[in-house]
């Protein structure tokens, strides 16, 4: 029998995942799939739990969710692009014009 | 099934979003101009943009005294949100009269970046009328992605795109801790409305002490202080703030740091309403973290854009304080804090715009040596400017930061008011240190360069008007904010 529980745990993990990627991972793009993986792991919560509360307000939630996602994919993905073309690297070590 | 679309299109009330609504429409009208128009004139886009802002500034003040809920419940637009809409109509409305000569000067005469600040602005004013954590959420979320854009404008310098990136990755993973921290507060309460949320609270007052309560108000409260650039989650603040455009970085620390406040104000005193002792001494030790290493590390920045950014993060700090109050003048007094920050921060750095050479990599405590005698009246500003940040009368700084250690001590929090005299007087140091290099260095350069003319000077008579105005006369300001304060 699967319960909610299962689903709060296996999305946890997701979140855990995806939060220890982004903070060891040195690639732009992976981090970025990092993030992603977080924020997927956040709508198999709202789902989940939309089930175990019994309303809807879950389920909406995910739909704004996977917008936003892909709104920020675009923009993401448009900011790597135009670092790419004056660096020719994407790798986070190479953030290095900001800093004292 | 009928009687239910009936009821929801009842419940819609396009009225509860019109300010934001004219201003998208806008937005979306003068992208649609900017597509027909030659390339490379952006004047009079700039100036669309403005009377955009304006109207949106009169419909916005319609809804003073006479809120409006919409959307079942999800929107309402009271006089607090009036307020903070209108400082972020202010801040827009500042950032683009001194982006028109700045974006020729460095070569980026692009007219998408108007439209991309009316839509941030309507995303601002979206988390400020948000009573649902859906449509905060999506407020702050059209804030984010377009000042993502911002932040990086400039393709071509890689210092602009790092500061993009960098904004983008930080945001985006702020915002996965912000939504896992919904989905658990929905899982506790079954809403994601910030008053049915109090209702659970008040209801069940032992929830407070569920450990999924608990972690899902934490994450919450992450992802609001990272985006009020609160300590510790201000890494990012000095890095996007020196090398995004600077009346972007003014626009940042002024316009979207308010609507995350107003955001943060309304879930946790309206919201979390039960949970008060233990938010309170929360911030006590946010606030006073935030301030301190706000202002010790802008000890030592020589850049100046940096040294504003650690300026910010611990004028947050101070807010924070009035957050801690947790009464009526405190509350208040962050209204009115609010908008004196967004004159006094926007006029010194409409000042930054003006004295800057293409690049901008003259910005820095040597590069202003000497700007006192060579163009005085824009030493004088910068001084009026300085002076406010600082806290000092007769400027609008010294009254704002009066009422918020006001409001801290009427609670009864002498100790953090008496903390934030004394960071105030840290923060004296690196103020000062710009107006001793203004006045007491001789000139290196002759800023020849320099042309007090075109509409950034309107920035910076508006903001040095304002600075005075409210330092003088505050009275009216106050009462206005005590009405739109909870």
């Amino acid at each position: 029998m699967i319960t909610v529980n299962h689903y709060l745990l296996l999305s946890a993990i997701l979140f855990a995942i995806g939060t220890f990627g982004v903070l060891t991972r040195k690639n732009a793009i992976v981090i970025f799939m990092c993030i992603e993986v977080m924020l997927n792991s956040v709508n198999l919560t709202f789902i989940a739990l939309s089930r175990h509360v019994g309303n809807m307000d879950g389920q909406i939630f995910v739909f704004f969710v996977m917008t936003v996602a892909a709104a920020e994919a675009a923009v993401g993905l448009a900011l790597m692009i135009a670092f790419f073309r004056n660096k020719e690297s994407i790798d986070t070590d190479d953030f290095n014009m900001l800093k004292w | 099934m009928e009687n239910l679309v009936q009821e929801a299109i009842q419940n819609v009330n396009l009225q509860a979003i019109m300010p934001s609504l004219v201003l998208c429409v806008f937005g979306m009208a003068i992208l649609m101009v900017s597509v027909f128009s030659k390339r490379g004139s952006t004047t009079h886009i700039a100036w669309l943009s403005i009377a955009a802002l304006v109207v949106t500034g009169f419909v916005t003040l319609i809804g003073w005294n006479n809120p409006q809920a919409g959307f079942a419940g999800s929107v309402l637009l009271d006089n607090f949100a009036t307020f903070f809409s209108m400082i972020c109509i202010i801040a827009a409305g500042l950032t683009i009269l001194m982006s028109d000569d700045y974006l020729r000067r460095e070569g980026y005469p692009v007219s998408e970046y108007y439209p991309l600040i009316l839509f941030t602005t309507a995303g601002a004013m979206w988390m400020a009328s948000g009573t649902d954590l859906m449509t905060i959420f999506l407020g702050l979320e059209v804030l984010s992605v377009s000042l993502y854009v911002l932040a990086g404008f400039f393709r071509n310098q890689t210092r602009s795109n790092e500061a993009g990136l960098k904004y983008f990755f930080l945001g985006a993973f702020s915002t996965g801790f912000l939504l896992y921290g919904v989905a658990l507060l929905y899982g506790v309460t079954g809403t994601t409305k910030v008053d049915g949320i109090a209702a659970y609270l008040m209801a069940n007052p032992e929830a407070a002490m569920n450990t999924m309560f608990i972690a899902g108000g934490s994450l919450l409260l992450v992802g609001f202080l990272f985006k009020v650039a609160a300590a510790p989650f201000h890494m990012w603040t000095p890095d996007v703030y020196q090398g995004a455009p600077t009346p972007i970085t003014a626009f940042m620390s002024a316009g979207p740091k308010a609507a995350a406040f107003a955001a943060l104000m309304r879930v946790t005193i309206i919201g979390l309403d039960g949970l008060q002792s233990e938010l309170t001494s929360l911030f006590w030790i946010l606030a006073v973290l935030t301030m301190t290493i706000g202002n010790f590390i802008a000890l030592t920045q020589k850049d100046l854009k940096r040294m504003l950014a650690y300026s910010s993060i611990s004028h947050a700090g101070y807010v924070m304080v009035g957050l801690v109050a947790w009464n009526e003048i405190g509350l208040s007094a962050i209204l009115f804090y609010m908008l004196v920050y967004t004159f006094m921060n926007m006029g010194a750095f409409a000042v930054l715009v003006l004295i800057g050479k293409k690049g901008e990599d003259n910005l820095t405590l040597d590069g202003v040596a000497g700007l006192g005698y060579k163009k005085p009246i824009l030493g004088i500003v910068l001084s009026i400017f300085l002076f406010s940040l600082m806290g000092l009368p007769p400027t609008a700084g010294f009254t704002a930061k009066f009422y918020i250690f006001a409001g801290a001590i009427e609670a009864g929090y002498i100790w953090l008011a008496v903390l934030g005299v004394l960071n105030s007087a840290v923060s004296l140091y690196y103020y000062l240190r710009v107006m001793v290099q203004m006045y007491f260095k001789d000139p290196e350069e002759d800023f020849a360069w320099v042309s007090i003319n075109g509409p950034v000077t309107i920035s910076i008579v508006v903001s040095a008007v304002g600075v005075l105005y409210l330092g003088i006369f505050p009275h009216t300001l106050m009462s206005l904010a005590k009405l739109a304060g909870f």
